[in-house]
């Protein structure tokens, strides 16, 4: 920590937030509010005469509330930066008529009133996201009797209370009486892998802390007795399974079964009633004390982060990498990398080898000082643009500008467009030019495909990197489908444009098939939701035209589900077998019309 | 092995001359799809100068032969029948740089994950799937124009989010490379919850 505050190449900014980034790889420029802090920090030394004489009096955050501290105070003795800090909303007054005492107390004088919040803006090439995370609140666990009992902690509180710079001294003692318990029970999986409360996931670092928390509790107290309540222990990492049984050795134990409920004892102990599922009886365990092993949630910060940076979330509301086995931590965002917990609940070791991952990562593209940007992004062809806004309108990375007011025609920013090819399919005017994916060369892949037997064969868009990679692990994994089908890779599913199924089904095809990243998957932020407007009205379209529906299929499908894709293809070989002859007559007959009618 | 080879004379005035190889990936493709009729029959296709099939396209002496081709037959455009672009395609663009092309002039048939490997016992669908898939890549690299990636510049810095364990050691790690960093933490101390924490597991040692 402290290495840090004293390194010459790094700026720190405590009490601040990013509040705007604008830019891309290798040019974004970040937008900081930094808050007053009223004492100048290269001046204080932290002697700390000002808290002593500063009569507000204040739970601290730092010890959660187990201790208190004053309006000015340093939020813990090897705090970086080392200065102490004025909670404005707690103190008195900037006023020195109402109280000032810090400011007389000060020696060096470096407490000003008048500092006000600064609004910084930094220009960076790239961008390592580590937020951390939030532990979770067990409030709703009420069987637990979190907020009833006082006894009842969190293994947070707990370890501030066995930490020896913590407001015990590394006493643990109980909150009703102050005393050293004699029997203290652990319960797992708080908040962690239940589909009722909290989280479905598994937390991944409770079982282990809690193998340590009993550990403590037996090197202070060899004769105290320590019950954890568990679902399983998972010691799956290195030296984990070696210090799990230190700690059954030392005489902890285990009791597989999470209590049902918590009721207090008239002496502030806790009455556990537990199954024990491993003898399927019900057991009650009297207990001093009882500790929450709290799940990790993602910090609160996490999802106006990801607004502001357009990156995505996996369902659990973490980070959501560009692969999770070869891009571990690259977000889809070229330019942006995650450490630590931002990305998924993990202990301090993984936290900080993501991190020298990340940095890493960052170097590999920061070290030339500059980047090729990738060719196959759009072009807008000026002459037959009408300025009516639909390209920027669906583009996910606002690389699009154009004024559809005063009808100055749209301008790409190619290093900023990514390469979707979502504005290639919505522009109703053809005017733009979607590089390596244009109209024509996806026409004509289609042609080719349809000029022989028709009738035999499946259209597929499949983008590249969901659907496609689905396609190749279904191969990897050597899953044997029909034959009938004809990949056409897009990026996107967003880039296939509505003429494309047209012109399949115009050449006689019986089935078609557009696939793309799942909702919230896509590795162009939220292109693919285009591809589903864009098909929902094409289905309705069919409707009018005559034409059965089903015979277009929309279908997400992941990198990893080989085995979705080929059940995908025996679904659509089947569809394919129900389309007759006549059926594709008609339906080529219908859309000749279609084309009179629009004079295409 | 002797390769299946049948060469178009150029013509002249022709725009797009264009090289097709189907690779046999050992026995990985070979074994279902008969590589050499799929060359076979789409040698006659309007501007396909070559097309052959070989043993394994990404290999050292693969690769030589097809880059002999390009600058010996003078050939523009090149498709590969192989595995999943997904794989090779930065392989074989190389490739076409190397021979002095633009490596935006590829296209490649995806034989293996999408026809030998997933149709292992209907060798003739699987070949005629195959077939398709390569005509349809012929068509489409008769389009493909060269493409020129740009060079921008960049800003050596780097944002950390977050001050905590893995904010701190990012930004250490950069720094220590030579890169200025803004490291931005919303609390008054870096240290996060790893501060809060007394002893570590699982070697028992603080935390700060």
């Amino acid at each position: 920590m402290t290495d840090v505050g004293r390194h010459p190449r790094i700026t720190l900014y405590t009490m601040s937030e990013v509040v705007d980034v604008k830019g891309y790889v290798g040019n974004f420029e970040v937008n900081i509010l930094k808050k007053a802090r009223y004492v100048v920090e290269g001046e204080c030394t932290a002697c700390g005469e000002c808290s002593k004489v500063c009569p507000v009096v204040r739970p601290d955050e730092f010890n959660l509330g187990l201790s208190s501290r004053k309006a000015i105070y340093s939020p813990f003795p090897q705090a970086v930066p080392s200065s102490y800090v004025i909670n404005i909303n707690e103190c008195l007054g900037d006023n020195p008529s109402v109280c000032a005492k810090c400011v007389q107390a000060c020696e060096k004088q470096c407490i000003n009133f008048h500092m006000s919040d600064e609004q910084i803006t930094e220009k960076v090439g790239s961008i390592v996201v580590a937020t951390g995370l939030s532990p979770y609140d067990p409030t709703e666990h009420d069987e637990y009797g979190y907020t009833r009992f006082q006894n009842v902690l969190t293994s947070l509180e707990f370890e501030r209370l066995v930490n020896a710079g913590g407001p015990s001294q590394g006493e643990v003692i109980r909150p009703t009486d102050r005393k050293i318990p004699k029997s203290v029970g652990f319960i797992q999986c708080v908040g962690s892998r239940s589909a009722r409360k909290g989280a479905a996931y598994c937390s991944n670092v409770c079982c282990m802390n809690t193998v340590k928390s009993t550990l403590m509790l037996k090197e202070h107290y060899p004769d105290i007795d320590v019950k954890v309540f568990y679902i399983d222990i998972r010691a799956f990492g290195k030296g984990f399974e070696d210090l799990y049984l230190r700690s059954r050795r030392a005489g902890a134990q285990y009791i597989r079964g999470l209590p049902g409920s918590v009721e207090e004892n008239p002496d502030g102990g806790l009455s556990v009633a537990v199954e024990n599922t491993a003898t399927g009886k019900l057991e009650i365990h009297d207990l001093d004390m009882l500790v929450l092993a709290v799940g990790l949630e993602p910090a609160p910060s996490t999802q106006r982060l990801q607004e502001m940076l357009g990156l995505q979330l996996t369902p659990d509301g973490f980070y959501l990498e560009a692969h999770p086995k070869l891009q571990p931590v690259d977000a889809a965002t070229r330019g942006v990398f995650y450490a630590g917990c931002a990305e998924g609940p993990k202990d301090i070791k993984e936290s900080v080898t993501q991190a020298s991952a990340a940095a890493a990562r960052a170097i590999r593209l920061m070290h030339k000082g500059e980047i090729t940007t990738d060719p196959i992004t759009s072009e807008v062809i000026t002459e037959h643009c009408k300025a009516c806004g639909r390209c920027a309108e669906v583009c996910p990375y606002n690389a699009i500008t154009v004024d559809p007011k005063k009808k100055i025609p749209a301008v790409v920013n190619t290093a900023a467009c990514a390469g979707c090819g979502t504005c290639g399919a919505e522009c109703p005017f053809g005017a733009i030019v979607m590089n390596h994916y244009t109209d024509q060369q996806i026409t004509n892949q289609v042609d080719t495909m349809l000029s022989e037997d028709p009738k035999a064969k499946i259209l597929v868009f499949a983008c590249n990197w969901c659907s496609y990679a689905g396609a190749d692990y279904a191969g990897v994994s050597r899953l044997q489908y029909p034959a009938n089908a004809r990949l056409i890779r897009t990026m996107c599913s967003g880039r296939v444009d509505e003429e494309f199924v047209w012109r399949g089904f115009e050449l006689g095809a019986p089935a078609i098939l557009v696939s793309g990243c799942h909702i919230g998957d896509c590795h162009y932020i939220d292109a693919n939701h285009w591809t589903e407007k864009r098909i929902h009205k094409m289905w309705k379209k069919m409707d009018k035209l005559g034409i059965r529906k089903e015979r277009l299929q929309l279908e997400w499908i992941s990198a990893a589900e080989g085995i979705r894709f080929a059940q995908v293809m025996q679904r659509m070989d089947d569809l394919r077998q129900s389309v007759t002859q006549e059926e594709i007559y008609e339906t080529v007959e219908a859309l000749k019309k279609r084309k009179k009618k629009k004079n295409i | 092995m002797e390769a299946h080879r049948l060469v178009t004379p150029a013509q002249p005035g022709q725009e797009a001359r264009i090289g097709v190889y189907v690779c046999k990936c050992g026995a990985n493709i070979g074994k279902v799809v008969d590589c050499e009729k799929v060359a076979g029959s789409v040698a006659g296709i309007e501007g396909v100068v070559v097309a052959k099939d070989v043993g394994y396209a990404c290999s050292e002496p693969g690769q030589q032969q097809i880059k002999d081709d390009i600058v010996n037959l003078n050939l523009d455009r090149i498709v590969v029948a192989s595995c999943s672009p997904r794989l090779h395609e930065p392989t074989f663009r190389q490739m076409l740089v190397s021979a002095g092309l633009n490596p935006y002039l590829l296209e490649m048939a995806n034989l293996r994950e999408q026809c030998s490997w997933v149709h292992m016992h209907e060798p003739e669908a699987a070949t005629a799937k195959a077939i398709d898939l390569v005509k349809m890549s012929i068509s489409r690299v008769r389009l493909l124009a060269p493409l020129k990636e740009e060079t921008i510049p960049l800003t050596k810095r780097t944002l950390v989010l977050g001050g905590g364990v893995a904010g701190i050691q990012a930004a250490l790690d950069l720094a220590d490379n030579g890169f200025d960093v803004v490291l931005v933490e919303k609390q008054p101390s870096i240290g996060g919850v790893m501060a809060q924490l007394d002893k570590t597991f699982p070697t028992m040692d603080c935390s700060i």
